[in-house]
């Protein structure tokens, strides 16, 4: 009777998901992105007293438009030999000479949009003079989609900051999602068999920055959804115990650990106002709910098995996902109320990981399925159709997957070089970027900032 | 919780293994018994004594002066023999002074000695000479390892005399080479606990590298947990031993293979807080 229950709650989340999702895509779609994306011919931007600098801002402006995966990149070598450089070198009535938006359109180039400009020294300053034009359009006016103006300093790292931020005002113009600018990674550095220290670093991985001095284990890093605390599993005082710290200062901000054997593996609700964790102060690692100074915690499931990494949805707050047991990890699925449990994985290999997509409809998470015991790879799921994709095939232990700001990017933890070390790659499982290569670096999770 | 069972040993296999003890221990006595007697010393060597003189001289004859042993380490003693015939005073130097013409004295040199003894008779003087030779001792030797007196420190103990309990993969069931291990463990413990009043005892649960390191703590916990519920029943009590779960994040090795994975899934005691 009981079993019956539990399963009838199951179905009724899931008939509410595919309610939620009737037009869902196909996962590959989803993952590839929509049919139609708009196809972009970015020219080569040329400086005035600004040339040393452009090799760096072409290729930073390129890689940030081709990185958002939002747009079909035109090939530089079907390009015409000229190119306008102002709106004003537009010149409809001579076609073929690259000066017509035309030339840009057609065949061999096939561009929908053209973007270009160039960039200036002026006042001991970097300035850039952007422009995004639809090639389509017969009236240059209505072509215009916008022109812009930036300013940096006057050095390669002048040149690579113009370049992001007119890159991400072309993403935000195509309905990108928030970009990746000003996001920051944090992780795990390995520093001895019994210490490790929360880092973080920038998006691309520069600016390295220890947040941890504890000098013991510090492990499993959640960070906030406004980006401004991390909680993480520390061994500081024996037992594993969470502990919350202010992600600017690294300050440790004040936390009740109920007494248990162990409370870990936190992960923050959407509304960033409440804690999921694992805690064994009922007998068994389960799944409890606290605030974020942890206080006033609950029990959530009850059920006699492994149970961690509780993940609330980000669209719906009383469902989350988790890894556990009977038997070997799984990823599964339960109401914020402990009840309506139900299996996710289809039971093969072990699964764990789980890490929601920001529209609530997919997550990313590790799995050994088609692999030996431990030969994680990264997948991602569409939680209604049960479909889904495999993004890593085999290169070492892939793990501990989670989605950029951006909903299109993820961070993830591989041994395909030896010693663990934080990658990013598209959702598609292309473009993949090491973003550490010296230690050991394990747990990634990718903040707002 | 805990989905295993404890099989307590039955009466009759107790009393079993106390029987076999005992004939082991009575085994054991009676061959001390029968150890050999060790050969007997070598013949004493000849008198260390020179002795000249003729009787047809009428001199004394020194029939024996010799010291037994001939060689003593620092601190011990040996004995000075001496026989003399037809003298009218015998006399040792080295403060030993008038003697009776047939005795021994036993000595204590610091130092490597000749004695000279000196029988004066009718027809003159006879001399004799012995010696003593004293060697330093050679230096104590260090004490023991772990000494007997003080039974080691709680540290050596927990690391020598506690065996840890393994796993299979992905389980906290006391498997039987584990039930041995904790039963075992049990005995030392309890030595050790009334040996050290104050301590307490860390059960860690560990796993190997292959799951994921989030649900491993979580089984390191059920690990340490299910062996610390083992030994409460084997009598330990519970405000002892403290359950910390390491996962696999604190493994003994580090190779990719079955021989160090079983190694990693284990309960292992390490001294607490």
């Amino acid at each position: 009777m009981m079993r019956k229950t539990k399963s009838n709650t199951g179905l009724a989340i899931l008939t509410l998901l595919l309610a939620a999702t009737v037009f869902a895509q196909d996962i590959v779609t989803w993952i590839n992105g929509a049919g139609g994306k708009p196809a972009l011919a970015v020219i080569d931007f040329r400086g005035s007293g600004s040339q040393p600098f452009m090799g760096a801002f072409n290729s930073t402006l390129f890689n940030d438009l081709q990185g958002s995966a939002l747009f079909d990149m035109k090939a530089k070598s079907m390009f015409p030999l000229n190119n306008p450089q102002r709106p004003e070198d537009l010149r409809p009535e001579d076609g073929g000479q690259g000066f017509a938006l035309s030339d840009w359109a057609g065949a061999p180039v096939n561009a929908s949009h053209l973007v270009f400009g160039y960039t200036a020294a002026q006042n001991g300053a970097l300035v850039l003079y952007g422009n995004v034009f639809d090639t389509r359009q017969q009236n240059q006016q209505s072509a215009q989609l916008f022109s812009q103006r930036y300013a940096g300093s006057l050095d390669e790292a002048g040149a690579i900051h113009v370049a992001h931020e007119f890159a991400n005002d072309i993403i935000l113009k195509f309905g990108g999602a928030a970009s990746l600018l000003g996001s920051r990674i944090y992780y795990v550095s390995r520093r001895s068999d019994n210490t490790s220290e929360i880092v973080v670093m920038d998006w691309d991985g520069g600016n390295q920055k220890q947040l941890t001095r504890l000098n013991s284990l510090s492990i499993m890093p959640a960070v906030s959804p406004d980006g401004s605390r991390v909680a993480f599993t520390s061994f500081a005082k024996g037992t594993p115990r969470i502990m919350m710290i202010d992600t600017m200062t690294g300050r440790a901000l004040p936390f009740y650990n109920q007494e248990a054997s162990l409370n870990a593996n936190a992960s923050f609700t959407p509304d960033g106002k409440q804690i999921y964790f694992a805690s064994t102060a009922g007998g068994l690692a389960q799944i409890y709910a606290a605030a974020i100074n942890g206080q006033g915690f609950r029990r959530v499931s009850h059920r006699d098995a492994v149970e961690s990494e509780p993940k609330v949805n980000p669209k719906n707050p009383n469902l989350l996902l988790f890894d556990g047991g009977p038997g070997h990890e799984q990823i599964y699925q339960m109401n914020s109320d402990g009840v309506g449990v139900e299996r996710i994985t289809n039971g093969e290999g072990e699964a764990a990981n789980p890490a929601w997509n920001q529209d609530g409809q997919h997550f990313a998470f590790s799995w050994t399925r088609g692999y030996a015991k431990g030969d994680f790879n990264i997948f991602v799921m569409d939680i209604g159709s049960r479909q889904f994709v495999q993004l890593t095939h085999s290169e070492g232990r892939n793990e501990n997957p989670s989605w950029a700001p951006d909903g299109r990017h993820l961070v993830f933890a591989s041994t395909r070089t030896g010693k663990s070390q934080i990658y990013t790659m598209l959702a598609d499982g292309t473009q993949v970027k090491p973003l550490t290569t010296q230690g050991d670096n394990r747990s990634p999770v990718w903040g707002v900032k | 919780m805990t989905n295993f069972r404890l099989l307590p040993l039955s009466k009759p296999l107790n009393k079993a293994v106390l029987t076999l003890a005992t004939v082991m221990v009575l085994i054991a006595s009676a061959c001390s018994k029968k150890t050999p007697i060790p050969p007997p010393p070598p013949p004493a060597p000849g008198p260390a004594s020179s002795s000249n003189g003729s009787s047809s001289s009428g001199r004394p004859v020194v029939a024996e002066f010799s010291v037994e042993p001939s060689s003593i380490e620092r601190g011990q003693s040996a004995i000075l023999r001496w026989n003399v015939t037809g003298s009218t005073n015998v006399a040792i130097d080295k403060g030993i002074g008038t003697v009776p013409a047939n005795g021994n004295r036993r000595l204590t040199p610091a130092d490597t000695t000749t004695y000279t003894l000196t029988a004066s008779g009718a027809g003159g003087d006879t001399t004799a000479t012995a010696t003593v030779t004293v060697t330093n001792p050679a230096p104590p030797p260090p004490p023991a390892r772990g000494n007997a007196g003080a039974r080691g420190t709680l540290e050596s103990r927990v690391q020598s005399d506690l065996r840890d309990a393994l796993y299979d993969y992905d389980s906290n069931n006391i498997r039987d080479d584990a039930r041995a291990a904790l039963t075992g463990d049990a005995d030392a413990l309890k030595r050790i606990l009334a040996d050290f009043p104050n301590a307490s005892i860390n059960v860690e649960g560990h796993c190997d590298e292959r799951g994921s390191a989030e649900y491993n703590l979580g089984l390191g916990d059920r690990r340490a947990t299910s062996a610390r519920d083992f030994l409460v029943q084997l009598g330990i009590p519970a405000d002892r031993l403290k359950t910390i779960s390491y996962g696999k994040e604190r493994p003994v090795c580090t190779e990719s293979d079955e021989t160090c994975w079983q190694r990693n899934r284990r309960a292992h005691f390490s001294v607490g807080q």
